[in-house]
């Protein structure tokens, strides 16, 4: 692929975005007018301003449109297989505990799918950031309706329009543990930027909802234009309600979208459960994990 | 969309400048629409795949905030800023 660019005079400058992609699995493959690339822009930028160890942060996405992310991601990445990105993750993280583990899944793959082990996963409080990328259906499959689908999008299992009631994201998360949540469109780029930084930062699971356009097939098959209609209708029709009670920000078709950080807590995490559990059982024999080389953890 | 665009355009205190990687370029339009300065358009010529990548109508108007790199879903576009803008005037900002 050649590499023209309109670059003119002076010593070629490199896109900030660019050291942290796999440039040669580019151009991706995701459609014209699709959001996912805009939230890994977001992600990148999240990382830098973070300023974390790269070699420290490994990133997991299951199957889909949004499970290409750890692809192009030039982190350590594991793509698993369909709704297991959390299960993998959470392996991954008591296994090396200071790992910052990222999930960055579709709501298919993520809620679907894969919603047993993303609820116990919130249960536990394992300290991972969960990014889901929701366009209300399977993508990549063909456009099956999805948990997330509103009665009555259109969608190829759902010819006649989908009547399911619907996962309510922000509160699946709430209530069942997970200590940061919020909800953001692909509009609010510098507001995702700062919401990733956050979630980065925070010890136990943060987890943020993403809504992305899909243009060929929800948009398409929904007569509701292209991409850019769909990003003119968040610009328009999103409410930013910081702490809003996550049981009202349900999402309704084509109805107005409440974004926002809608929790921020401390909890306990798996590990310090763990820790301190066993502590209390074994007594001064019990050395917390996780085992330094130093010496420090094991049980003596 | 047009004269939207054009109501946004204003000599900016600082000269910016995009970079284009035009063979990566989708067209989605996204950095032509959500450009805060509305510098950018979709060009007349297309890419090997027929897309019309954005160009700078202005350098004028690019104060080199690198939103558009920001939105870009096919990282195809950045901004950087070049320095201040010998063309800027104050009462410009007055308008």
């Amino acid at each position: 692929m050649s590499e023209q660019t309109n670059h003119t005079e002076g010593e070629p400058r490199v896109n900030p975005v660019l050291p942290y992609l796999r440039e040669d699995r580019m151009p991706h493959i995701w459609c014209p007018g699709c959001g996912i690339g805009t939230t890994v822009n977001c992600f990148a930028r999240a990382l830098t301003e973070s300023e974390l160890d790269l070699d420290k942060v490994s990133i997991v996405s299951g199957i889909g449109c949004t499970g290409r992310v750890a692809g192009y991601m030039n982190l350590d990445a594991f793509h698993t297989t369909h709704g297991r990105p959390v299960a993998f993750a959470t392996g991954l993280k008591l296994a090396n505990p200071d790992l910052k583990v990222v999930v960055y899944s579709g709501d298919g793959d993520l809620m679907a799918i894969g919603g047993n082990h993303f609820i116990h996963a919130c249960r536990r409080n394992i300290d991972m950031t969960i990014v889901c990328v929701n366009n209300f259906l399977y993508g990549m499959t063909g456009g099956q309706a999805s948990s997330t689908t509103p009665d009555p999008a259109t969608t190829t299992t759902a010819p006649y329009g989908a009547f399911e009631h619907t996962f309510n994201l922000p509160f699946l998360a709430d209530s069942c543990g997970a200590v940061y949540v919020a909800r953001w469109t692909t509009y609010h780029v510098r507001q995702i930027t700062k919401a990733m930084k956050e979630a980065l930062a925070k010890k136990g699971l943060s987890f943020i909802e993403i809504i992305s356009p899909c243009p060929t097939l929800y948009q398409r098959r929904n007569k509701l234009g292209d991409g850019l209609q769909a990003m003119e209708y968040y610009r328009d029709n999103s409410v930013v309600k910081s702490g809003a009670d996550t049981r009202e920000v349900e999402i309704k078709y084509q109805g107005e979208i409440i974004c926002g950080k809608f929790v921020d807590r401390e909890r306990a995490t798996w590990l310090d459960c763990y820790n301190t559990r066993n502590a209390a059982a074994i007594g001064a024999r019990y050395r917390p994990y996780p085992w330094r080389e130093n010496g420090e953890g094991g049980v003596k | 969309m047009s004269e939207a665009l054009a109501k946004k355009r204003k000599i900016q205190k600082y000269l910016g400048n995009v970079e284009v990687k035009i063979e990566h370029c989708k067209g989605c339009g996204f950095c032509v629409e959500f450009c805060p300065t509305g510098a950018l358009e979709l060009s007349k010529s297309f890419n090997k795949k027929g897309y019309h990548p954005p160009m700078l109508v202005d350098q004028n108007y690019c104060n080199g905030c690198d939103l558009c790199g920001l939105y870009c879903p096919d990282f195809a576009i950045f901004g950087f800023r070049v320095g201040p803008n010998p063309n800027f005037k104050k009462d410009e900002k007055a308008k």
